[in-house]
């Protein structure tokens, strides 16, 4: 109570600058203290025992208990049983981030630089849909694309698709729930890196001698590409390790790696092999992030 | 203006921008030399900036030409054009060092070396060497060379220039109008230039426009617009001016003759632009000379007798308000030369004119007495 009544004649001010300068010091790991509890409870602690079944002798079994047995070979193995699913997840992913890039980057420009007063609504039109659950709104698609819907009909009537051509359960329509499902996180960084471009700089772009694609090509990417390196990663990064939208919209024909490591998991309680899995899927995504961050030049943006 | 159309000569021909039912340029027709320092000068919000976006190609005109040479450019596409801006606020590319700045106009139209241009460049806007800085890294004043730097290379006809010493301190501003003024001798480009600042345009442009509401109020050179208005508007934009409501009653031998608040004066007139109704007499604060007494008046000059209300001393002259008899505040500048006597406030004193100092605006009959300059509010550097 002395540090807050005021100092009476004669009393020595209360405490001592060092000990308050000292808290100071402590506070940013102080207000650090929960979220890194936090990670290492929830990530740290179980990656490390991630790592340790992978390395467990793939012949034990739940029922028998697994054994360590530092068994590398369950990452070949794994590679070898499964290298196709690694392939069409990328694969997709990588088709599924062209479709949104050509979707979402007009889309963000719009919204940032010509919408004017609309710009609030149309930035809830791109979050709303994940206010409904991931999984009803891939269903939902599920329904779009069936067989007897109106599209299908349609398409068939126009003879866009042969009379037994279908959509569901075809690489299209995975390709098709990935950019849907995951297209906000590409559009919402794009969209704060265009929403900052100032416009007079275009102008200045077009004064001197640049036609409209130049000036996009010079001016408005190269401004662009903070938003645009954290929307593809955003995108690609959960795109590639999904496995809702080929479980709902394809068939085992089009599983991505996702869906063997939720099998491994859940189905055949393979879990050396589900470990190994999920740590080669996360090498990967490291390996194409950073290459990608080479390339991209971070430092070359603002 | 009756000379043969020049190749180069900028012209604007019924030009009129009009954005919804407000009109920002009205029916505006100029030409501009080639090779001239022309300046367009008015308050913010009165057309200067719109007429120049439509130079550029910035903006499209409702109707009317831009003409240069015998060419219409008024529907070509800005980066068409053979004419360059300097932005207000620079508008400098901040992912592209100072010599890509400046080299990009030169590398949009496919030239590939570059190198010795951009170095010329650099050096006559004297910033050698600071080639591989980011334009964040430079000060208001090295930017504002930058941008003109970046337009100049591209050699256009007509260099555009959007109010741009406007965000430079007073200091600076002053030492680049000079540098501005100096290059443009050396280029010898036509150089159109958008500025809210009387001083600034007098200073540097050999033919001025004073715009108001989308018109055109005067043309001339500085000197002329200065010394003999051609409107109320300009008499206290360009400077200030004791502007007295009264009546034009006659003319006759050379003089005009005008009662003004129930006293009679006379302007000569090659200096009256109205001899009859409702007219203003104005005459330039400078001009009027503050004496303590009616005698000390020397023959051939016009007085008006009234109270000092205020004295302002800045150094360079001693401002004086004189408060006349019907009320008006007569603004008196008395030059710090060393040779007149101080007024004490709260006296009577006598302001005397040279009648070939005055002169007379015609003037809508409801208007009074005006002797407050017109506030230019600056244009903000941001907006």
């Amino acid at each position: 109570m002395t540090l807050l009544a005021p100092t009476r004649a004669g009393h020595p001010p209360p405490a001592p600058p060092a000990a308050r300068s000292g808290r100071r010091r402590l506070l940013p790991y102080l207000l650090l203290l929960p979220g890194a509890a936090w990670l290492l409870i929830f990530f740290g602690v179980p990656l490390v025992q991630l790592a340790a079944a992978s390395l467990y002798d793939p012949s034990g079994s739940l029922s028998t208990g697994y054994a360590m047995t530092w068994a590398v070979g369950n990452y070949p193995d794994v590679l070898q049983a499964y290298w196709p699913q690694f392939l069409r997840s990328f694969g997709y992913a990588g088709l599924a981030l062209v479709l949104a890039l050509l979707l979402g980057y007009p889309l963000a420009y719009a919204i940032a630089q010509k919408a004017g007063r609309w710009k609030n609504l149309l930035l809830v039109c791109v979050v709303a849909p994940m206010f409904t659950s991931f999984l009803v709104r891939t269903l939902a698609w599920k329904t779009i694309l069936s067989d007897n819907g109106a599209l299908v009909g349609l398409l068939r009537d126009v003879h866009l698709l042969a009379p037994d051509g279908r959509l569901l359960a075809t690489p299209f329509a995975v390709v098709l729930g990935l950019t849907y499902n995951f297209l906000p996180f590409l559009v919402l960084p794009l969209y704060a890196s265009l929403e900052r471009l100032d416009p007079r700089l275009l102008e200045a772009a077009t004064d001197l001698y640049a036609s409209p694609v130049q000036a996009f090509r010079r001016v408005t990417l190269p401004l662009s590409m903070p938003g645009l390196v954290a929307g593809t990663l955003l995108f690609f990064i959960p795109a590639s390790g999904d496995y809702i939208n080929a479980e709902l919209l394809g068939t085992p024909n089009e599983y991505m790696i996702g869906n063997v490591i939720d099998s491994a998991f859940l189905v055949r309680l393979d879990y050396p092999q589900g470990a190994a899995l999920s740590f080669l899927l996360m090498a990967a995504i490291l390996a194409v992030v950073f290459g990608y961050l080479r390339r991209a030049g971070t430092e070359e943006v603002l | 203006m009756a000379r043969e159309t020049p190749a180069g000569d900028l012209r604007l021909a019924d030009l009129t921008k009009r954005f919804g039912v407000f009109t920002a340029v009205d029916d505006l027709s100029l030409t501009i030399e080639q090779g001239s320092f022309f300046a367009l000068l008015g308050a913010s919000g009165c057309g200067k900036t719109t007429t120049l976006r439509m130079i550029a190609g910035l903006e499209e005109p409702t109707s009317g030409q831009v003409l240069l040479g015998d060419r219409d450019i008024a529907r070509l596409r800005p980066y068409k054009r053979p004419v360059n801006t300097v932005f207000q606020s620079y508008a400098l590319f901040p992912h592209l060092d100072i010599f890509e700045n400046v080299a990009f106009g030169l590398r949009r139209r496919g030239i590939r070396s570059v190198d010795d241009e951009v170095t010329r460049m650099l050096s006559l806007v004297q910033l050698d060497g600071y080639g591989n800085r980011r334009p964040a890294q430079l000060s208001g004043g090295q930017q504002q060379r930058v941008a003109l730097a970046r337009a100049l290379i591209n050699r256009p006809q007509v260099l555009l220039l959007d109010e741009p010493l406007g965000a430079l301190d007073l200091k600076l501003r002053r030492q680049m109008q000079i540098e501005l003024k100096r290059i443009q001798t050396e280029v010898g480009i036509t150089f159109v230039h958008v500025t809210h600042d009387q001083e600034e345009a007098m200073t540097m442009a050999d033919t001025v426009a004073v715009m108001n509401a989308g018109r055109i109020e005067q043309l001339g050179a500085p000197a002329d617009i200065y010394e003999f208005p051609a409107t109320a508007f300009v008499a206290n934009f360009l400077g200030q001016s004791n502007l007295l409501a009264g009546e034009a009653t006659s003319a006759s031998g050379g003089d005009v003759a005008v009662t003004a608040h129930g006293t009679r004066f006379s302007v000569p007139a090659g200096r009256s632009r109205a001899e009859h109704g409702p007219v203003h007499l104005g005459v330039r604060p400078e001009k009027l000379i503050l004496v303590g007494s009616a005698d000390q008046v020397p023959a051939g000059h016009q007085q008006v007798t009234g109270v000092v209300t205020d004295a302002s001393y800045v150094g360079v002259s001693t401002q004086y308000l004189l408060r006349t008899g019907w009320g008006t505040e007569l603004s008196v500048f008395a030059a710090n030369s060393g040779t007149s006597t101080p007024v004490a406030v709260g006296s009577e004193a006598v302001a005397y004119w040279d009648p070939q100092h005055a002169f007379l605006l015609p003037r809508d009959a409801a208007d009074t007495d005006r002797t407050s300059p017109v506030l230019d509010e600056p244009v903000g550097a941001s907006s």
